[in-house]
């Protein structure tokens, strides 16, 4: 079993913040797919699409036959540990600093030989599960995991480098209003969350779900309105360096397409919160994240937008909702390639419509608030980027993939299926 | 597919003026200046002039952004024929290869062979996080430990497999160690106990620090031309009895425990007409002991596992039963990055033509030097082995 | 001229300063290179430490004559915190030095004993509760008073001032709720401390981090720190003059801070 992480010290003021190193980024275009499949923690490896051979590491050519259709799959995470070493001098300075750190050789049940990061719970010459992971540098790794779960198994420190788990990291919750609030924070709670800060606009106005959100151990309301940038950038110059997650929940939402809205009133609102509040968020709290992305146990780890899966393809009965996700789709590609030399990672969970007031008349399914916290949490121990919680984002999403243009004519057929 | 056709023999080739320039830990001076300095050093040897220098080859990891073809200008060069090997430790064997065949077949007179690196304080480091892409796709990410960390793999796979301890490959360092301290030019310099090499520095389980080669400058040299002009000049020479060469042997195996040398180790005996038996000295390519002890297998010296049980029976000093790596190998004279390649060619030919020196062996007739090179992934692609036999042979 | 004259009072007072009826404290720590700092992470720009270099003494660089040259900065040694200090303060009207209005700079002073529990803990909150049970012997904090948290830390020197640790510096200070009291409760003029801040050493940990810097200057409040001999004034009663230099667009200066005690 793994030595439970204990609750990390209180900062020492007087020691520098470890500059955020990396492990090596360079990779060939073909190594890419690992990192494709390990942002949705998939195991993916080439197959070669001719004879069957499964390839590693990845190539342009098949070792078998030299066919160039090598598509990757997902193929059996099954192995054995058949060598290991645990590296004591590395010429990495990412490495240097996290030494010793152990690696092996894992025999897959599909084929090759690959080189891991083995999990300190995993016995030599034992069998192994082999996963994808994002390492600090951003980019596809292979972790060799026992094949079932053991006690403490996300604390294990070379896990940890690759996962953002909330346990006793500080959490802000951007948005308190959002219906979603009380179950993302109790969710964060139950993940061992050290402090959960809740951004609240307006609190001069009621809503139904204070007393529940407030009632959440280690939660802690304070004042911050995303569309206000003097309110964001009070609350970062107060705890924008003991945020080490970011979970933007903030959402602004209202029926209707382009000609079912009389004028940019609501459009406008829709930009304010979905693509500015995430800006202005970026802009105050992004800088102190990433100079903290080695921080000890509690490092800046995750930034986590909330978005609609509409972003990818859009939904013409909530258009303009749809063009504002959009946007927020794409800054969140920024502020990854932003944050990127930091090691934090930027998360993004797509759900389909969600179970509230502004998707009422719609037919189910819906994503309830719990099912999305569920997804956030997991996906953030995971190590994850791209999250769909629900089977009508997971449908849109392997549409969008099978074919955006065939997408886009579903969408508009689909119209209406709502009223 | 037919089996193998038949290899011609290298009767009328012979190689000549082995030079090695004294390596140093670490130099300010580039790559060029080193292969110059060991260029001269064959040349001035036997009495030729660059000019009459008319096949070149090159190996080096730091001649960038030049390489070959780049060095004959700035070496002042006019070269008719010309190659540039880039195999790491097996570049000396395939180098001789392709120079001695050049002669052989006409297209050069007189081949150079050269191999050399500089080393400074960085530039190993450097080196290593692009060495190959599937490296940098598939090892390099994994701790970065660079070969220690791939070998250490190896070895800890070999112990498992085949019961060797840390003692077994530590009889392989003592004994080299020994050597080197005959070798004035090696870089270590003090004696070696068993007890210093188990108690040393880990560096990645099961290697520690005396498992591992030292990087340094340096560089290596030699000649290959026809035995009638070497007489001609007067030059002690050896001759090339058989070579083999074997890129990405064996595949399907999970992990390296074998090279290619197995592959096309009977072939290189029936050409020599010579058995393993018959070798009065071995030169194995040494950056970590686990790959001696597979060549000692795969040349034929012993069976697939029974290394350690070899290296325990054997004396593996200049005047054991089993001379091996007499100069002291890469381990204890250190790695002058691809002049690692050529370390125990040239220590082959001094000892097959008796001008070894300190570390000569009696009455050296047959000596076998083995090549090894290019951890692309996990494993060492290139493989490769010589037998020379001095002119009284 | 219907306005009373306060000049009569300021005779009498006169007389009373004179006579030792009235005493004058002084509650201010020498201007010294040795007296501690307060200590930010080493990625944060740091408080200058008081230096002092001589421009010339009777000699060949001025014959009839000495002085110096000081540097410092607006924080360092017994100093005073403008509401410009602190973020929350700052788009606040007359927030820095300069702008402040000067009758604000003198106010009754009531001295908030707190030594005994400092000595015992020196991670000693000032809570509301603490507060009350002060007033309830005492009376209630007038508003537009100088509250003065007495703590004796003033008697300590060298590491055991900023008394710093792997975890940061410990020392007493006032809770959110307490220093929220005093403000929202009480509309005190300013908050006074003996230790290098007005808040505790690990005010970092409280949400919000360091509240009496937040919610004082927030509220337009100012405040006082490094203050010394407080054990010298009364409960109630005193009269305290904190004059900050007057530096354009400054958040706080050193001063030399007085009681008049009766």
């Amino acid at each position: 079993m793994t030595d439970p992480l204990s609750r990390p010290p209180k900062k020492d003021p007087q020691v520098r913040t470890r500059v955020p190193t990396r492990p090596s980024h360079f990779r060939s275009r073909a190594a890419l797919g690992i990192a494709a499949a390990a942002a949705e923690g998939r195991f993916m490896l080439q197959v070669c699409e001719d004879c069957g051979a499964v390839q590693y590491p990845p190539r342009d050519a098949c070792a078998s036959c030299l066919s160039v259709a090598l598509p990757w799959r997902d193929v059996s995470p099954k192995g054995r540990l058949i060598a290991e070493t645990t590296v004591r001098t590395s010429t990495s300075i990412y490495f240097r600093e996290r030494t010793p750190w152990r690696i092996g050789t894992i025999k897959l049940e599909a084929g090759p030989s690959v080189m891991a990061h083995v999990h300190g719970d995993l016995a030599p010459d034992g069998e192994a599960r082999v996963v994808s992971m994002l390492d600090k540098s951003g980019q596809g790794v292979l972790f060799a995991i026992p094949p079932d779960m053991t006690p403490n198994m996300e604390d294990d420190p070379q896990m940890r480098e690759m996962t953002c788990d909330p346990k006793f990291r500080r959490v802000l919750i951007t948005d308190a209003r959002n219906e979603n609030a009380p179950a993302l924070a109790q969710a964060l709670a139950d993940a061992g969350a050290s402090m959960i800060f809740v951004g609240e606009a307006e609190s001069w106005r009621p809503y139904p779900h204070r007393a529940a959100l407030a009632a959440i151990p280690n939660v802690d309301i304070l004042p911050m309105d995303v569309t206000d940038t003097a309110s964001v950038v009070e609350l970062c110059g107060e705890i924008g360096g003991k945020t080490d997650i970011l979970i933007n929940n903030a959402r602004f939402v209202r029926p209707g397409g382009i000609l079912d809205r009389a004028d940019v009133g609501f459009a406008r609102e829709e930009m304010e919160v979905n693509y500015f509040g995430l800006l202005r968020l970026a802009q105050a709290f992004g800088p102190a994240m990433r100079g903290r992305g080695a921080d000890g146990d509690n490092s800046a780890a995750a930034w986590v937008n909330i978005l609609s899966v509409n972003a990818w393809s859009n939904s013409p009965d909530y258009g303009l909702f749809s063009a504002s996700s959009a946007a927020a789709l794409s800054l969140s590609q920024n502020l990854r390639a932003d944050l990127w030399d930091g090691g934090v990672r930027v998360l993004n969970v797509f759900t389909g419509p969600t179970e509230d007031e502004w998707h009422q008349p719609l037919p189910p399914p819906k994503v309830a608030p719990a099912a999305i916290a569920r997804a956030l949490v997991a996906g953030l121990k995971d190590g994850l980027e791209d999250v769909y919680v629900g089977d009508v984002a997971k449908d849109l999403i392997d549409r969008w993939r099978a074919g955006p243009k065939i997408l886009e004519r579903e969408m508009m057929e689909n119209r209406g299926a709502s009223s | 597919m037919a089996e193998n056709s038949k290899r011609q023999s290298y009767d009328g080739i012979v190689v000549v003026s082995p030079a090695t320039v004294p390596y140093q830990r670490f130099s300010k001076e580039a790559a060029h200046w080193w292969i110059a300095r060991a260029l001269k050093q064959s040349l001035d040897a036997a009495s030729l002039r660059p000019r009459d220098v008319d096949g070149l080859i090159v190996s080096s990891f730091t001649l960038f952004p030049d390489s070959a073809v780049g060095l004959t200008q700035h070496l002042g060069l006019t070269p008719r024929w010309l190659d540039d090997i880039p195999m790491g430790g097996a570049c000396g064997v395939v180098g001789l290869r392709r120079a001695a065949r050049a002669v052989q077949s006409g297209d050069a007179s007189v081949v150079a062979c050269v191999a050399g690196d500089t080393n400074h304080v960085d530039s190993f480091r450097r080196m290593l996080s692009s060495f190959s892409r599937f490296a940098q796709d598939a090892s390099y990410p994994y701790g970065s430990g660079g070969p220690n960390a791939c070998f250490a793999l190896l070895t800890d796979h070999y112990m498992r497999r085949f019961g060797a301890t840390r003692e077994d490959f530590g009889r392989i360092c003592v004994a080299q160690r020994q050597n080197a301290l005959r070798n004035p030019h090696a870089v270590m310099k003090t004696p070696l106990t068993m007890e210093q090499y188990i108690g040393a520095r880990a560096i990645s389980d099961p290697i520690a620090l005396f498992d591992c080669v030292m990087p340094v400058a340096g560089a290596e040299c030699f000649l290959v031309m026809r035995e009638e002009d070497a007489k001609a000049q007067g030059l002690p020479h050896a001759h090339i009895r058989a070579t083999i060469e074997r890129h990405n042997a064996f595949p399907e195996d999970a992990i390296q425990m074998r090279g290619g040398w197995e592959m096309d180790v009977d072939e290189l005996y029936a050409m020599a007409g010579l058995r393993p038996d018959d070798m009065d000295l071995v030169q194995t390519y040494d950056d970590y002991p686990v790959i001696v002890m597979m060549q000692l297998e795969d040349l034929g010296f012993c069976a697939k596992g029974d290394g350690p049980e070899f290296v325990r029976a054997h004396d593996l000093t200049i005047d054991g039963d089993f001379p091996h790596n007499t100069s002291g190998g890469q381990l204890s004279a250190g790695q002058a990055g691809a002049g690692g390649g050529y370390l125990g060619l040239t220590e082959a030919m001094r000892q097959v033509t008796g001008a070894a020196g300190p570390t000569q062996v009696k009455d050296a007739r047959h000596a076998l030097a083995s090549g090894f090179g290019m951890i692309n992934f996990d494993r060492g692609l290139c493989s490769g082995a010589v037998i020379l036999s001095g002119d009284g042979a | 001229m219907n306005q009373q004259s306060g000049a009569p009072l300021l005779g009498e007072l006169a007389l009373s300063i004179a006579s030792g009826a009235i005493r004058v404290v002084d509650l201010t720590h020498t201007l010294d290179p040795d007296f501690p700092v307060i200590i930010l992470p080493p990625e944060f720009g740091q408080c200058a430490r008081f230096r002092m270099e001589e421009i010339s003494a009777y000699d060949h660089r001025g014959p009839a004559w000495k002085w110096h040259n000081f540097t410092c900065s607006e924080h360092t040694g017994t100093h005073f915190d403008a509401p410009a200090h602190w973020i929350s303060g700052r788009d606040l009207p007359n927030n820095s030095v300069d702008t402040i209005p000067v009758e604000q700079f003198i106010g009754p002073a009531c001295v908030i004993d707190c030594s005994q529990g400092a000595a015992a803990d020196e991670d000693f909150e000032l809570t509301p509760e603490v507060i009350q049970a002060w007033e309830a012997e005492h009376g209630e904090i007038p508003a537009g008073a100088w509250v003065l948290m007495r703590t004796d830390w003033s008697r300590r020197r060298g590491a055991e001032y900023l008394n710093m640790r792997e975890d940061g510096p410990h020392s007493p200070g006032p809770t959110p709720e307490g220093i929220r009291f005093l403000i929202e409760q009480r509309d005190i003029r300013g908050f006074g401390t003996e230790t290098v801040g007005t808040d505790a050493g690990q005010g970092n940990h409280y949400t919000p981090p360091f509240p009496a810097h937040f919610y004082l200057h927030g509220a337009g409040k100012l405040g006082l720190q490094c203050l010394n001999n407080l054990w010298e004034l009364p409960p109630t009663g005193a009269m305290l003059i904190a004059t900050p230099l007057k530096i354009k667009q400054g958040t706080g200066s050193p001063l030399r801070v007085i009681a008049l005690v009766g």
